[in-house]
């Protein structure tokens, strides 16, 4: 095709922080579009995203690949940055090393990448809400983008993409959406600054056992037909579309497998109630209709037994 | 400018690791790993809910959660109570997990991670052919920018033109095949990475007739490309590269922990009849039974504290020290020496141990290949072994899936109690894997996880014993430091689940290259 108009780069860099690689992983079982179809074809007509620096699907040896992370970051050309993982901020690690020798601190680099790029999406929970590496004594200062951006007084807007990890979809079609339409304005993110399109319905109204909560069907154990409030489900609580997108090519999710929802989308996972499999509060459920006899649910034993102060 | 750019379509798998290698006349002399990340996680475990432990410890890696979430469960069966009565649904059900996450894993490793240390890429840039994937890299290239897909090494590239591309073909094709493999995985597990389908007492999903009829067909098609894919890629791959069994040897002793329950009634994880070979053994045929308490880990040149050396991982602590060491991994050792784990140590103790899956493919292999059984201990030897273990199992899993019977149980009740403990040993793709959990007033008290990289890629133990890793390394001719492509080929026949960054530092101890081939 002589008439084709040349291609459009979109550079991107994809930086891993305190994290583990599940997010990459994810990226790659992306169906619509595929990971071929984003980095090897134009994702959009005439579009394509040029991903410079990606510690995991890059092939590059280091030297190189960091001097082409700080070509991008020093050129005109407009950047996105995409962080993998927590900044960590205490025991810090190593970005790579610059054409000296010398090595990069993480933090110090996302800092400066961060200034310059033309949107920052932070893609997992770590990076988005710190996660798991900062959810205990968090010996390393793990930091999510906003905290750190905001500490830094950096203006560039930010995506946060929740989940632990995140749908490949939530990811892909968020790119996606930046070269079709540009970035999104503010009122399509909600406060934690993510995606309403993804992240506005709670799953516990589209559950596919919604039915047997409104009824009183609890499961009690697993493997067991019925609502998995009993089991800990957080789906009640947590803002996400898997109950209509489903993972991995739409074969299965967390509810349909027997397991209850870990919140893995939401700002405080993995400490959403007192544990992954813990009965969250009643109290502090959202409004909705309960049983006939307006109780939520008929007391049953735990599966597992009383863990005082669980 | 086109002719002069290498397309290297290779994914590469993650984490953070850092081999240092002095060479002097072009030998490596001495070498060091050192895994330069720390996220805590066994301390982030301690005061939680013990159910917890087999969802966030998957979380230590996105790339095998698969077999984390596996060896968290089996130390949640002990010390829970449960480990003797899991139901066979929920049995099979966590093998087929298990076996799904090691068919993703090897595809992936051979095709993006490790071919390209071997395949010209830009022998596609002249392709006209009709193969659509073909067409699509060399699109790519003729856009000519080319990133991610940045310069390589330059070293020597010995295969054919028509097998190069297609090499590259399969790889655009391995990325599907692995996709699918993680849509197996979810039929059971719910999604992937970071599976929600297995809790200490069985497995959540329940058994239907369509669900097994879904994963049957994508497993077929899975073995399919394995047995006229992969095997004849690697074998290839092996003949033209045949020095490579004589290169990065390692220390020569092999650990396996096995792993695919196939009864859960023995208690004892080193006991158990499981579908892999359990054992010690060496490349000179030596072989004896595993005895988990013979592990211990040092610290001395690690960032821990020194008074935690030495100790068994059901004893161990994780206390920072950052003002001592070079390393976030610790040196485990069994009896006292550094072993090699992974699919060339679970082929060398199922060989060993008469294991007759390993034998017939070993056997075949080895003639094919015209090489000494003892080179399987070898750079090339991993590779090798890895491809034909994915076949192995994706034929045992045909098998394991028709047992599953359609709406009988996949769990059993479980109580966290007060007090108790207990240890998950169990292979992953990249080896042996080991998680302990003390439980005290219903909460973790204690977890450690003792992974496969650490035993591969471990420091220098408290004697300054090498790991198996930098043992490999020692002694490598480098031809040209610029380009240690000899290096890289060691380091990633080992799969190491971790970024690698490689120093080549010369005998003054100046950095002449510095890579982070991740």
């Amino acid at each position: 095709m002589p008439d084709k108009p040349a291609t459009q780069e979109y550079p991107a860099i994809w930086l891993q922080g305190a994290g583990c690689s599940g997010c990459s992983v994810s990226v790659l079982n992306a169906v619509s579009p595929t990971i071929g179809q984003l980095i090897l074809d134009e994702a959009a007509p005439g579009k394509h995203v040029s991903l410079r620096f990606h510690p995991t699907v890059m092939a590059a040896t280091g030297r190189l690949a960091v001097e082409i992370m700080l070509g991008t970051e020093a050129g005109d050309e407009p950047f996105l940055l995409v962080l993998e993982g927590s900044v960590p901020t205490t025991i810090s690690e190593i970005a790579g090393s610059g054409p000296d020798g010398k090595e990069l601190d993480f933090t110090e680099h996302f800092v400066e990448l961060a200034k310059k790029a033309m949107a920052v999406v932070a893609i997992g929970d770590c990076a988005a809400f710190g996660g798991i590496p900062a959810s205990g004594p968090n010996l390393a200062g793990c930091k999510s983008a906003r905290e750190v951006m905001a500490e830094h007084g950096i203006a560039t807007p930010l995506i946060n993409l929740g989940g632990c990890p995140p749908h490949p979809d939530w990811f892909m079609q968020t790119v996606a959406t930046v070269l079709l339409y540009g970035l999104p304005d503010a009122s399509a993110l909600d406060a934690d600054l993510r995606p309403k399109w993804f992240y506005g319905a709670l799953i516990h109204e589209h559950c596919p056992r919604r039915p047997d909560f409104d009824a009183g069907k609890f499961a009690t154990a697993f493997g067991e037909p019925g609502c998995m409030y009993e089991l800990g489900c957080k789906g009640p609580y947590t803002y996400a579309d898997c109950p209509r997108r489903k993972f991995n090519g739409g074969v299965n999710w967390c509810i349909d497998a027997g397991s209850p929802c870990h919140g893995c989308a939401e700002t405080e996972f993995p400490n959403l109630g007192p544990g992954l499999y813990r009965k969250i509060d009643a109290g502090s459920l959202p409004r909705i209709e309960l049983t006939a006899d307006g109780t939520l649910a008929p007391v049953v034993p735990g599966p597992y037994g009383s863990t005082e102060g669980a | 400018m086109q002719t002069n750019i290498t397309i290297d379509p290779l994914v590469r798998v993650e984490g953070h690791l850092k081999v240092e290698c002095i060479v002097e006349d072009g030998v490596v002399k001495d070498a060091n790993c050192s895994g330069p990340m720390f996220r805590g996680f066994e301390r982030l475990l301690i005061g939680r809910d013990p159910l917890d432990a087999q969802q966030i410890a998957q979380r230590v890696c996105g790339v095998c959660p698969a077999v984390h979430g596996m060896a968290a469960t089996l130390a949640l069966d002990e010390a829970l109570g449960v480990n003797t009565s899991i139901p066979d649904n929920g049995r099979i059900i966590r093998n087929l997990i298990l076996g799904s996450n090691y068919l993703q894993s090897h595809i992936l490793h051979f095709y993006h991670l490790a071919a390209l240390d071997y395949v010209d890429c830009t022998k596609v840039a002249g392709y006209d052919g009709p193969d659509e994937d073909l067409k699509s890299v060399k699109a790519f290239i003729d856009r000519g920018v080319l990133a991610p897909f940045v310069p390589r090494y330059e070293g020597d590239y010995r295969l054919p033109a028509e097998v190069d591309r297609a090499a590259v073909s399969h790889y655009v094709k391995a990325l599907t095949m692995r996709r699918k493999a993680h849509e197996m995985l979810a039929i059971w597990g719910g999604k992937m990475p970071h599976y929600v389908g297995i809790v200490p007492g069985g497995a959540t999903e329940s058994v239907t007739p369509d669900k097994i009829a879904n994963y049957m067909s994508r497993l077929a098609e899975i073995r399919t490309f394995i047995e006229n894919v992969l095997i004849p890629d690697a074998l290839a791959v092996a003949g033209a590269y045949s020095d490579y069994f004589a290169i990065g040897k390692g220390p020569g002793e092999f650990l396996s922990y096995s792993a695919f329950d196939q009864e859960t009634a023995q208690p004892d994880l080193t006991k158990r009849a499981r579908f892999f070979a359990t054992g010690v053994a060496t490349i000179g045929g030596a072989l004896s039974g595993l005895q988990a308490n013979r592990i211990r880990e040092d610290v001395k040149h690690s960032h821990f504290a020194d008074a935690t050396t030495g100790k068994h991982p059901s004893e161990g602590e994780t206390e920072p020290d950052t003002a001592k060491g070079h390393t976030w991994l610790k040196a485990p050792r069994y009896d006292g020496r550094p072993v090699e784990v992974g699919p060339l140590a679970r082929a060398v103790v199922g060989y060993l141990s008469g294991h007759a899956p390993t034998k017939a493919l070993a056997d075949s292999a080895i003639a094919a290949l015209g090489v000494a059984p003892e080179a399987m201990a070898s750079t090339m030897g991993r590779h090798v072994a890895r491809v034909l273990e994915a076949k192995m199992l994706g034929d045992a899993m045909v098998g394991w899936v028709t047992q599953l019977k359609p709406g009988e149980p996949t769990a059993v009740p479980v109580k966290v109690p007060e007090e108790g403990s207990g240890m998950g040993l169990v292979e992953g793709p990249r080896g042996s894997l080991l998680h302990t959990i003390d439980i005290q007033g219903h909460k973790i008290a204690r977890y450690q996880l003792v992974v496969p990289t650490t035993w591969n890629c471990s420091p220098k133990d408290d004697k300054d014993v090498p790991g198996p890793c930098e043992q490999a390394l020692i002694g490598t001719k480098v031809a040209d430091a610029e380009n240690p492509v000899e290096i890289v080929r060691i380091v990633r026949s080992y799969d190491p689940c971790l970024a690698c960054a490689v120093h080549v530092v010369n005998v003054r101890r100046d950095t002449v290259a510095k890579v982070r081939a991740v």
